[in-house]
């Protein structure tokens, strides 16, 4: 079995959120690129699988929509230990426009699951692997949290609220992952580092396709209102205002 | 000329500062104050490929460059000094002494299982009666014919109650003086050896420290390490390697401290501001900065030209005395930034500080660097 | 031209947010001068499908197929796009919860209708549409403008409030053509969690940290949470040393919840774990650091000893009911 895991480029959360060009740009001067939390869990995730002996996945595959910046961020996906990174050359203008890309890869290269996480840091838009599913027509795991393979058998769980629901399907299909699917996202050895330059990073041309969505500007909170703060010994007043002021109570 | 670092040296920073702050992090305050050796840590680290960086890929190692390993130093160094101390030890002075001078027979017993981190690797020079003085070398290993017979006492042993693998250094031909001392790759279950009691240290608590007694011990011929009198030199070639690997411990000591503090004096407010809107503080925060940089750009420089093939025995002594008078003087300052909070374990800079004295100390104290830093001036 | 909303029903009932997401799709459907169509999917009786006028359906499509009744996002999908032809309808509401963010971007590419997901409020302009929307884990806004004809949103949990606007009850059953190669997924068996607060649903979450220094000592903040009917929740550590149940983990990797009240408790505040909690609407901070990055996030805080204030609150809570 094959798996494909998607990937986003984003900047690392620590980064401070800055934008330029009349507030239309994103600023990523000094910006340090890591590979979307949640997509590195669904990688983690898919190399496990492929270690265990037990099962049957030959093949762990990277895709990425991006531009040449996206490379570094690529072969740190080849280092954690993916087996080949392929990079869709285009600005991903959203979500639509990249899982159109993703999904033509996909018709002459076909894989048995697709993970992706479940959105990306950067704009929590929650809609590539869906949308994925949708133009490659299968099924789609959401809030998966659990994916299991014993002897070609997919297993999984699904969050639902109050519980889970224990699934089984077979391939292929597209699994959107999120936290409690791996415990850590993997630390890469010395050794897989060094052997990242080697395997192979495809870039291919994107395809004619039209973006449904474009962001016009982008704006800074603003600064919250100083905390309020009450003496311990005084909680009666604490209750008055989340009654009367914040009308939470 | 190019101060960016590569692609590859840019991921081993990440995953060694991941490693360090997923792994390292959590319990190493209990760690320390318990002084409980690191065992789950130490095989992480093996796992990870940190203990054989710079050994050859033949050899089972990650083929690195120094560059490599002094960034990787630092990032562990910054969370866990006892657990980058075992790694240094390992890396610097047992696994590239047996790579650089021993044979394939030694190399696949010793080194590949070191380079796993399957085996961990102790350094044995010094002695109650020789620390600085490394050429009164009282532990004897007679020549008998058909094996080597081993006396004495090694003192300060990093990893010596875990360690599988013992680099000894002792006098085989006293009366060569130190053209007389050998190295031996020593099996630590060998009959007549002793490990004394764990020693109770300032800092670094839980790096397995320990003395290690030679009872009429019986090493195998085949195990001297490189040419008949050979030894000292050895020692002395892996302990400059080994200042690289502590210049960035200390550096690593340095900047955990100072972004530790850093990031409190943003946060706690005297006087109506956060501190580091008082000069005071301000000016000490870019006093430590600064050392801090030139401390790193030591470490690099020593570590490029050892990997160029170039000398470095005079950069690497400049690096380690610089890193480790830094470390003293920024985990101190650290400290005093904190305030209150800086005398308490829980904020971590006082074992930050109490780890840094040391660094002043081993593999060479500051006055040793001198020594040698002087001697090379005239040279 | 209309505007249609979908209205998840759990187990035949529907929830606060899918009020909100009708009372939503009436104020939209006003903007443009149009109708507000509610669709439901599953067995729910009359009774229930009632309220949904009440916060302002002009009709309600009702997909009455007990095969239905579990969420499939692919066969639900298929069916509100045939509603979708069968209307002509410009807008897909949904709220952006589970079944949401599973529905709405295959809906997207069936339809071709450009997706803003997780909206925050109503429109800003409406010729070109642009709507605003959070990214960067809630450091910063993003105003989305949809090119497409018909268009798809998801809309945030407490981001508009319930508008009662009752409209004379209109039902009408729809059957959509349904081909048996859709149901592919076998559900082998569900577990449920013991009958907690739901922490996504809930209005008022309590939290709690590493400042509560050991597992054992989580009853104050589990009474809290009862007195008040809220759900519990933690911070990463606390999850991953596992005092709490990973479910409980509030955070950037863990839950983005939203609730009307929030509670921080022995929390410092570390920028991770306020992505996942900064839209709600009110937080209180307690915790015995007056330095705590917490309360530069927080509407009220308290400097003070959880286990001591914590019991206090519950009993001033309690004997106010």
């Amino acid at each position: 079995m094959k798996i494909l895991v998607c990937i986003s480029n984003v900047p690392d959360t620590t980064t401070k959120v800055k934008f330029t060009d009349n507030n239309k740009q994103v600023d990523d001067s000094g910006v340090q690129w890591i590979i979307n939390p949640w997509d590195e869990l669904a990688l983690t995730r898919a190399i496990e699988l492929k270690e265990d002996s037990n099962n049957t996945i030959d093949e762990v595959c990277v895709i990425n929509v991006g531009l040449p910046k996206c490379d570094a961020t690529l072969r740190k996906a080849l280092a954690i230990g993916a087996d080949k990174a392929i990079r869709v050359d285009a600005d991903p203008l959203d979500a639509y426009f990249v899982a159109g890309q993703i999904a033509l890869y996909l018709k002459s290269n076909p894989f048995d699951i697709v993970l992706s996480g479940i959105e990306s840091s950067d704009y929590n838009g929650s809609s590539v692997g869906g949308m994925l599913s949708e133009f490659i027509d299968c099924p789609a795991i959401s809030s998966m949290t659990k994916l299991e393979v014993e002897n070609g058998n997919v297993i999984i769980h699904r969050a639902i609220p109050g519980g889970k629901q224990i699934l089984e399907l077979t391939p292929p299909f597209v699994g959107i992952v999120q936290k409690g699917i791996t415990n850590e996202p993997r630390i890469p050895a010395m050794r897989g580092i060094m052997m990242a330059r080697k395997k192979p990073l495809e870039v291919i041309p994107a395809v004619e396709l039209q973006a449904l969505s474009h962001i016009v500007e982008f704006e800074l909170p603003q600064a919250k209102s100083s905390c309020k703060m009450i003496d311990s010994e005084q909680l009666e007043e604490l209750v008055d205002l989340l009654k009367s002021e914040a009308k939470v109570l | 000329m190019n101060f960016e670092l590569t692609e590859e040296q840019e991921m081993i920073r990440d995953a060694a500062r991941d490693f360090a702050q997923r792994e390292l992090l959590p319990g190493v305050i209990e760690r320390d104050d318990n002084a409980t050796y690191p065992k789950e840590q130490v095989k992480r680290l093996g796992e990870l490929g940190f203990l054989g960086m710079l050994v050859g890929v033949e050899y089972d190692g990650g083929g690195m460059d120094t560059v490599s390993y002094v960034l990787a130093m630092e990032e562990i160094s910054k969370v866990d000094a006892s657990v980058s101390v075992i790694m240094s030890v390992n890396n610097s002075l047992v696994c590239w002494g047996v790579q650089k001078y021993g044979n394939e027979a030694q190399k696949e017993e010793f080194l590949k299982p070191m380079a796993r981190g399957d085996k961990i690797g102790a350094f044995l020079l010094s002695e109650p009666e020789a620390g600085s003085d490394a050429t009164s070398q009282r532990t004897t290993a007679v020549d008998m014919g058909d094996h080597y017979l081993v006396n004495g006492i090694k003192n300060w042993i990093t990893s010596g109650g875990t360690a599988s693998t013992y680099l000894l250094i002792a006098h085989t031909h006293p009366e060569k003086k130190h053209h007389g001392i050998n190295a031996f790759l020593i099996d630590s279950k060998l009959e007549g050896i002793t490990i004394g009691p764990h020693e109770n240290k300032m800092g670094m608590r839980a790096s397995d420290t320990h003395s290690v007694m030679f009872n009429n011990v019986k090493v195998p011929k085949e195990n001297r390490l490189g040419e008949d009198g050979q030894g000292f030199k050895i020692a002395m070639k892996s302990l400059e390697g080994g200042r690289i690997g502590i210049a960035s411990q200390a550096l690593g000591l340095a900047s955990g401290a100072y972004e530790l503090a850093l990031q409190y004096a943003q946060e706690r407010k005297t006087f109506g501001k956060e501190i580091i809107k008082h000069q005071a503080i301000a000016f000490k925060l870019a006093d430590m900065a600064v050392e801090i940089e030139a401390a790193r750009y030591f470490c690099l420089k020593a570590a490029w030209l050892k990997d160029q093939g170039k000398p470095y025995g005079q950069a690497s002594a400049m690096a380690k005395l610089y890193a480790a008078e830094t470390a003293m003087k920024v985990t101190t300052e650290a400290v005093q930034i904190h305030g209150g909070n800086g005398y308490v374990k829980e904020y971590h800079v006082e074992r930050l500080m109490r780890e840094a004295k040391l660094t002043q100390i081993y593999e060479g104290t500051s006055e040793i660097q001198k020594i040698v830093i002087s001697r090379g001036l005239l040279a | 031209m209309s505007v249609i909303a979908f209205a998840k029903n759990w187990e035949g009932k529907f929830k606060k947010s899918t009020y909100e997401l009708v009372s939503y799709a009436k104020d939209l459907a006003s903007r443009f001068n149009t109708q507000t169509l509610v669709v439901s999917i599953g067995e729910v009786a009359e009774s229930e499908l009632e309220k949904l006028a009440q916060y302002g359906a002009d009709k309600i499509i009702s997909v009455d197929d007990s095969r239905l009744n579990i969420l499939s996002s692919r066969i639900y999908a298929e069916v509100i796009s045939q509603v979708v032809n069968k209307e002509d309808a410009s807008f897909v509401i949904l709220s952006d919860n589970n079944s949401g963010k599973a529905i709405s971007p295959r809906l997207s590419v069936k339809l071709k209708a450009g997706l803003a997901a997780a909206v925050l409020d109503v429109p800003k302009s409406l010729d070109p549409f642009v709507i605003k929307k959070q990214v960067f884990s809630g450091k910063a806004f993003a105003y989305v403008q949809i090119d497409s004809e018909k268009k798809i949103l998801t809309l945030s949990k407490n981001s508009f409030g319930l508008v009662e606007n009752p409209m004379s009850l209109n039902i009408e059953k729809f059957t959509p053509e349904l081909g048996d190669d859709l149901f592919k997924i076998t559900v082998k068996s569900v577990e449920t969690a013991e009958n907690k607060v739901i922490l996504s649903d809930a209005d008022i979450v309590v939290s709690a940290g590493r400042g509560m220094k050991d597992a054992s000592n989580w009853q104050p903040v589990e009474d809290l949470a009862s007195v008040l009917g809220a759900a519990t929740a933690c911070s990463r550590p606390v999850s991953d040393d596992g005092w709490r149940g990973h479910e409980e983990h509030v955070g950037q990797t863990g839950k983005v919840i939203a609730p009307n009240l929030y509670f921080a408790v022995g929390i410092s505040g570390a920028i991770q774990h306020v992505a996942g909690v900064n839209r709600s609407k009110c937080i209180v901070a307690i915790n015995t650091d007056p330095e705590a990055p917490i309360f530069s996030v927080a509407d009220y805080g308290i400097v003070g000893d959880a286990m001591t204030v914590l019991p206090k609150l519950t009993e001033i809570i309690r004997s106010g009911e």
